[in-house]
């Protein structure tokens, strides 16, 4: 009795539920970048999410955006861990053309900006400290307005780098050196360096490779995920001077994206691939972020971010390090789950198409009903919604959990929550765009 | 016994014993041959020393062979060792011999890592369509290769199969083309100009073309071979090809006047003529060329992996230097002496084909 007991427990232990969805393709092959941020892929695959889900997946390293977008559209990669601009772009025909949609976000916050330490010390005379002499914190970007002046008045260029031109960090970047008055100049349908009127020169730099090109002194700066800020301070070349949670409070950073066309011929197999995903993402933020130290020990094999454990554990764990030495808590530094980090918001598209908008990669205007479709056509919490109700349904994840918008767009951000104060509501984007002050208005033509 | 003349029992003694010496050393001089093909010249003289060769003579040979490279090898070592802390790189210092042999044991240990998770992956897979099975659902059963990064064995294997394969495309187009620019003056005024343009090109320069064309021809992707291999292969071909069309040129068009006079009269046809006559002729210097050209392979290879994404050695050090972890650099140095000791063994190899094929001895 004992003994079929025991063999029940084990048949028990290994017995799969059915699968959640009848797919039909079952070997998939997924892009990422070397970052953080990848890591509810890498957690699926080494938590067997995506196996319970009948999925075999390759997860395979890129060596830039741009290599992963042209991958995907062209069908080497059925999916891929994507910058949330990209979707965005693809769809609305800039750069890279490509109905790419999204049914999953990767997570919140998670990037820095970090600037050389030449450049850190010329700033420091304009940064306030607290009584114990500890510089405080966010630092605004007009500290950095000084020496870019300086730099301006001996003729150099100041560079600086950020990963891709859609890119999160492209438009944190500007935003923060706007918000501190630094105009970090336009784009064109002429001119794509965006460099139109810049007091600082942006330029494309892969992420794992920032932190060389910063030591070679080829760029001043650098907006990039982790651990690539991180790094820098761990070989002494950089200093970061802010998180992007300082900048916007809980800012949508990554997605998960696949091609329309891959959804349409493959709806089951969407809906488990967002299932195993959503189990990731919740399993790397379970009890307050207890799975991080295991997240940390997979996210440093070679064949995911690679990086030292030391290093990407510094910022998964809550923590980020400033200055060599100033270690300050981030709590919320990467979210994947809480605060509804895995839901498609609508805002969270159009947040991304007023930047594009706002610094003239859409040449021209559009009205609110133009934002609001072009986001619907991208995101799609339909599918993200399909997939989080069977994870109730079967128990796996307890409804309390989730909280769906009905109308799928995130209550406005309050002015506290930005750097510059200038609240967000993703339902009038073009009132958004006329209270930012540097770049295009609403209905603004870039004219040279 | 003692009535035979014990001068004479020592005297055939000796002889016998004479004709054994002489028969090891010939035997000795024979695996000689072999020994200097496979890298290993040193043993000769130990073996002659075993044998009861003078001891003064091959004693200094073994310092030569031997004493000297393994001297010059510690040496190295040992300035490496040296050397290497004192320079200091954002990644930490340059590892000396005992960081990269310590990687070679973590590379080791990863790659057995990853065959128990293959094992463990297909287990599961095996309790997955049991369950499928006893809750009647036969139809449901699949069963999928594994899909794990791959070990650094499997990288070397790539690479080595890789480069093989583009070799073997090269040689089956420089051969033929060899011969007949060979045997022929005015083909041989037609190909040279496009051969001297060609041959300096760098594998850097042809990669993205050959990766615009092999997408462009080979669309579907579902043939034998995936893209990214076809695509470091085809350059791998590319780059090179042209030692041995130049070798074997060469090797045809300087064959013996009067072998070609002897073809003459006997009326031989073209065909006979080029397998009876001209490549036994030309076999040494399209050897040379061959040699030649799978070195060239390999180390357009790692180049071309790098870029291509091809899993491999490149590949390898590729992603270990976007790793830029403190292990990285220690890591590439396993995959530097990797490089290096397979193209040594590839020449090698080649070497022995040479002196299989080729009658004459000393090419």
């Amino acid at each position: 009795m004992k003994r079929i007991a025991a063999l029940l427990a084990t048949t028990a232990f290994f017995a799969t539920p059915a699968l959640a969805f009848d797919v039909e393709k079952d070997e998939l092959t997924l892009g990422f970048i070397k970052l953080t941020d990848m890591a509810p892929l890498a957690i699926a695959k080494e938590k067997h999410f995506f196996e319970d889900e009948g999925l075999y997946v390759t997860l395979e390293a890129q060596s830039n955006w741009k290599v992963l977008l042209d991958r995907v559209i062209a069908g080497e990669l059925d999916g891929a861990h994507m910058l949330a601009g990209q979707p965005i772009a693809a769809t609305i025909g800039y750069g890279t053309k490509g109905h790419v949609i999204t049914p999953f976000s990767m997570d919140l916050n998670g990037n820095g900006i970090t600037v050389s330490n030449e450049v850190f010390e010329m700033m420091k005379p304009y940064l306030e400290t607290d009584a114990d002499g500890k510089i405080k914190h966010p630092i605004s970007a007009a500290a950095l307005k000084p020496v870019i002046e300086k730099f301006k008045a001996e003729g150099k260029p100041f560079n600086m780098g950020m990963v891709f031109p859609v890119s999160t960090h492209n438009y944190e970047l500007r935003y923060w050196l706007a918000a501190g008055g630094i105009n970090p100049g336009l784009y064109a349908p002429d001119d794509v360096s965006g460099q139109i009127g810049a007091d600082a020169l942006l330029s494309v730099t892969p992420p794992p490779q920032m932190p060389a090109t910063l030591e070679a002194g080829t760029i001043y700066g650098y907006c990039v995920g982790e651990p690539w800020n991180q790094a820098a301070v761990f070989k002494g070349i950089g200093v970061p001077v802010i998180t992007d949670y300082e900048i916007w409070k809980n800012n949508p950073e990554k997605v998960f994206g696949i091609t329309e066309e891959f959804a349409e011929a493959n709806p089951n197999t969407t809906l488990a691939l967002t299932r195993a995903l959503i189990r990731a993402a919740q399993w790397l933020d379970a009890d307050n972020n207890a799975n991080r130290a295991e997240a940390v020990e997979i996210l440093s094999r070679p064949e995911y971010v690679g990086a030292d454990a030391a290093v990407i554990a510094n910022s998964m764990t809550g923590t980020f390090e400033y200055e060599k030495g100033d270690k300050r808590d981030v709590p919320d530094f990467n979210v994947f789950f809480r605060y509804n980090a895995t839901f498609p918001y609508y805002s969270d598209a159009v947040w991304y198409l007023t930047q594009m908008r706002r610094w003239g990669q859409i040449a021209e205007g559009h009205d609110d009903a133009w934002y609001d479709a072009a986001a619907k056509s991208v995101y799609k919490p339909e599918i993200y919604k399909v997939a989080a109700q069977s994870l109730i349904d079967d128990g796996t994840i307890p409804a309390s959990e989730f909280d769906f918008d009905e109308d799928g767009y995130r209550a406005p951000t309050p002015a506290a929550d930005i750097i510059d104060g200038v609240p967000y509501d993703g339902k009038t984007p073009n009132a958004y765009l006329d209270s930012l002050t540097i770049g295009l208005k609403a209905d603004e033509i870039v004219t040279k | 016994m003692t009535a035979i003349d014990p001068t004479a029992t020592s005297a055939t003694e000796a002889k016998a014993r004479d004709d054994r010496r002489a028969k090891r050393f010939a035997r000795i001089a024979k695996l000689d041959g072999w020994f200097k093909v496979l890298g290993l010249p040193w043993l000769t003289p130990i073996l002659r020393l075993v044998a009861g060769d003078t001891p003064r003579a091959q004693l200094k040979s073994i310092w030569q062979l031997l004493g000297v490279p393994v001297l010059a090898i510690v040496l190295f070592l040992g300035a490496w060792g040296a050397l290497a802390p004192m320079v200091q790189t954002s990644l930490g210092a340059i590892p000396g011999p005992a960081q990269v042999w310590e990687q070679v044991g973590v590379l080791h240990q990863d790659a057995l890592t990853e065959q128990q998770k293959e094992v463990e992956f297909y287990a599961r897979q095996a309790n997955r369509n049991a369950q499928l099975v006893a809750d009647g659902k036969a139809d449901k059963v699949k069963t999928r290769a594994y899909t794990g990064k791959p070990t650094y064995y499997q990288q070397i294997w790539t690479s080595i199969k890789t480069v093989f394969f583009g070799f073997l495309v090269g040689t089956a187009v420089a051969v033929p083309l060899g011969i007949v620019s060979g045997l022929s003056p005015t083909a041989n005024a037609a190909i040279n100009p496009l051969v001297q343009v060609f041959k300096p090109v760098s594998p850097l320069a042809w990669l993205p073309i050959v990766t615009m064309i092999v997408s462009a021809a080979y669309a579907t992707g579902d043939g034998m071979f995936s893209k990214s291999f076809l695509i470091s292969a085809i350059t791998v071909t590319l780059c090179s090809l042209w030692p041995t069309l130049i070798n074997t040129a060469l090797g045809v068009a300087s064959i013996d006047k009067d072998l070609v006079n002897v073809s003459k009269v006997l009326k031989l046809g073209p065909w006979t003529k080029i397998t009876r006559l001209v490549l036994p002729s030309a076999l040494p210097l399209i050897f040379t060329g061959l040699r030649l050209s799978l070195g060239v392979g390999w180390m357009v290879l790692i180049a071309a992996e790098m870029l291509a994404q091809n899993p491999g050695l490149g590949k390898f050090v590729w992603d270990e230097f976007q790793n830029g972890s403190s292990q990285s650099l220690a890591r590439i140095m396993v995959a530097v002496f990797t490089i290096g000791i397979i193209g040594f063994l590839l020449d090698r190899v080649m070497f022995a084909l040479q002196s299989l094929f080729t009658f004459s001895n000393n090419r």
